[in-house]
């Protein structure tokens, strides 16, 4: 702002001159905002670029389905009009015969193979094969030729499958992450029983995460209790005890459970040489390890949001209460509780989101019966690299998390929205 | 404390609640310490009670390529992966906290995700973006995912410091004649300083003990430290897990007192600050 500008503000300036100032300091403010703007440009491009960029690629990815279009342009051609209710006609065929010709010995057939595999067991070997044997006699008619190399090219589900992948685009892995699919006919369906494995794993994963959360509630309240009403020494001092497991790896942490939790760990010679039981106990390497790992390296996420709720309450209210006459159980649940319910939604639902992506610890510490979500995301990228489940998997995951990070946003307030530019 | 005047069940609460934490608080570190004296084990096993005192776990440490290797690739990584996240994420908290505009919630909240977006996700999607371009299986790539998820902590520590900035000072270096660059390396950095070294310290700490992202992303050329001792723990898990875990303990112990130390001096700054 000029000092003629202030100047004029000051003495209480004719309207004319107003306009201007009002001008003036509405351009100041925009300048100030782009600056300051600028100064957020930096980071967002990064974030941009090394985490927002790879994961929208990894969402698409569990819908691009380019690999039938590829290898069968003239077969897709063909099937454009077609009504998928009876056999197509002969053009079909000869439109396949002449693009497995040509692809014949091709990555891009034997991609496409495999694709049409993930939905059909045998597919891979049929297109192999047919192609294989191709091309076929000259004079030999394409539909007869095709029937006597396989007779599944006269079933229509064959067909079915390969108009169904004739597009770009596919809903097929997304559905099979939860357990559906599209039938001959294009209609989504349940999945047999025995073959639906990735509603049960998501289940698993949220009843996981909600088992450590609570416990997480019934170890962690008391503790930032009593660390919210000690002295500030003693409270630091106790504080190192939540601190140091906080700060320290958490491959050491499951490193020691695993030490401890043993066949010849120490709670197990303990509890024989107290004489409790006489066998050493299955602890480890099943769900009650992946549980105690798990409590233990979230409970600091716990303690902490609930500490500094529970110190921002007065003594004076729970004292209020009790003169008042309130038996001290009682006012402690009327008055005290709910103050610090907040705290306990935000470190609840903290604990929560960072379990539901755990992969470390039951990984190392649990069966294949302990393993969440994470792990059949990691399955698919490095066991059978099918790209499209684990985008569809990962999606899933995230939509979840980002739902329970929304609210947790509303609930706790971003670390800076409550700051108000001064 | 308990008042004279509690009756006999209170006095009883009084002393469950306490044993009851101070279980709880055992929990917490017992594990932690009970990993340490096995270090020193002289037999091959991870159990009590102990064969004998040896050094041989740490010799095996300092002296096998495997370990100093993965020492070193996170001695590279972190710091550099740190450096990028404090610098990135001063600005950009700087930026929050002095202007407002439309999809600021929103604009915060996505820059503060790579704290909640399961890891194994950001492992799988950067491999996926950075094996066609050569990212993969590089030093740079590694660093540039770490700061990635290094950025949410600097961005909130510091942001929570700057609440309490008075910008006033920033004024007031500027009506002196300091241009902006001037005023932020002479008056807002210094001041905050504690929130962002504490940031840094976050930061350093995720990448120094990540794991997920590093199974994806590195080469063995690129192992570090956590990595190492994923494998070690999965394969055969030795004293020298344990002689690790001890080292890295350490490092936990001195980071918590640098932080402690960096509270208690900003607090105290604060106090003076209000006294005067």
């Amino acid at each position: 702002m000029s000092a003629k500008a202030i100047g004029e503000a000051v003495s209480g300036a004719p309207s004319e001159t107003a306009t201007p100032l009002k001008t003036q300091l509405r351009r100041a403010e925009r300048l100030k905002k782009l600056k300051y703007g600028a100064l957020i440009a930096p980071l967002a491009l990064f974030l941009l670029l090394t985490f927002l960029w790879p994961i929208g690629a990894l969402l698409m990815r569990s819908i691009e389905n380019p690999e039938v279009p590829e290898a069968l342009p003239q077969t897709l051609r063909a099937l454009a009009g077609w009504d998928r209710q009876a056999l197509p006609g002969e053009d079909a065929y000869a439109a396949l015969v002449a693009d497995l010709t040509e692809n014949k010995g091709s990555r891009t057939l034997a991609v496409a193979a495999k694709r049409m595999n993930m939905e059909e067991p045998g597919f891979r070997s049929l297109f192999m094969n047919t192609a294989r044997k191709l091309p076929l006699e000259p004079g030999v008619d394409a539909r007869e030729g095709l029937l006597e190399i396989d007779s599944q090219w006269g079933e229509l589900g064959t067909w079915q499958l390969i108009a169904r992948n004739g597009r770009a685009y596919t809903d097929y892995f997304l559905l099979a992450a939860v357990d559906l699919y599209r039938d001959g006919a294009g209609n989504i369906v349940q999945a047999d029983p025995s073959a639906s494995i990735f509603v049960d794993i998501f289940v698993r994963t949220f009843w996981m995460s909600l088992i450590v959360t609570v416990w997480c509630v019934v170890l962690g309240y008391p503790v930032a209790y009593l660390l919210a009403t000690q002295s500030s020494r003693v409270s630091n001092l106790l504080m190192i005890f939540v601190l140091l497991p906080f700060w320290t790896s958490i491959l050491v942490r499951v490193a020691a459970w695993i030490v401890l939790l043993q066949q010849g760990g120490l709670i197990n010679m303990g509890l024989i040489s107290l004489g409790i039981i006489d066998q050493p106990l299955q602890l480890v390497f099943n769900r009650i390890g992946v549980y105690i790992a798990m409590v233990h390296i979230l409970l600091p996420f716990m303690i902490l949001p609930l500490y500094s709720v529970m110190k921002g309450i007065s003594p004076t209210y729970l004292r209020a209460a009790v003169s008042l006459g309130c038996p001290p159980f009682k006012s402690y649940w009327k008055v005290y509780f709910p103050m610090t319910i907040p705290g306990l939604a935000a470190g609840g639902l903290l604990v929560f989101i960072i379990s539901m992506g755990y992969y470390i610890t039951p990984a190392l510490l649990g069966s294949p019966k302990e393993q969440m979500a994470s792990y059949f995301v990691a399955f698919y990228t490095n066991e059978t690299t099918n790209w499209g489940m684990a985008a569809a998997l990962s999606a899933v995951l995230l939509l979840a998390t980002l739902i329970l990070y929304f609210v947790y946003n509303r609930l706790v307030g971003s670390a800076t929205s409550g700051a108000r530019p001064r | 404390m308990i008042p004279a005047y509690a009756s006999l069940s209170e006095r009883i609460w009084f002393y469950a609640f306490r044993v009851g934490c101070g279980l709880i608080l055992l929990f917490l570190v017992i594990p932690i310490l009970v990993i340490i004296p096995l270090s020193f084990n002289s037999d091959s096993f991870l159990i009590y009670p102990m064969s004998g005192f040896s050094l041989r776990w740490y010799e095996e440490f300092f002296f096998s390529d495997t370990w100093t290797h993965a020492l070193k690739n996170s001695l590279i990584v972190a710091p550099f992966a740190t450096l990028l996240a404090m610098v990135f994420g001063t600005l950009a908290s700087i930026g929050l906290t002095r202007v407002d505009f439309p999809g600021k919630a929103l604009v915060t909240a996505i820059l503060i995700s790579p704290m909640v977006v399961p890891v194994v996700i950001v492992g799988v999607a950067t491999y996926l973006v950075f094996a066609p371009i050569g990212l993969s299986g590089s030093y740079v790539g590694l660093i540039l995912v770490h700061a990635a998820l290094g950025v949410p902590f600097v961005v909130t520590t510091v942001s929570a410091t700057l609440q309490g900035f008075d910008y006033n000072l920033v004024r007031a270096a500027a009506s002196l004649g300091a241009n902006p660059v001037t005023a932020f390396f002479r008056v807002t950095l210094p001041l905050v300083a504690p929130g962002v070294i504490s940031g840094g310290l976050f930061a350093f700490g995720i990448s120094f003990d990540e794991v997920v992202v590093t199974l994806f992303l590195a080469s063995p050329e690129q192992t570090t430290l956590p990595r190492q001792m994923f494998s070690g723990i999965r394969e055969n898990i030795s004293p020298a897990i344990a002689a690790v875990a001890t080292i890295l303990t350490i490092f936990a112990v001195l980071m918590l007192l640098t932080l402690e130390w960096l509270r208690g001096r900003s607090e105290r700054m604060r106090t003076s600050a209000s006294n005067r």
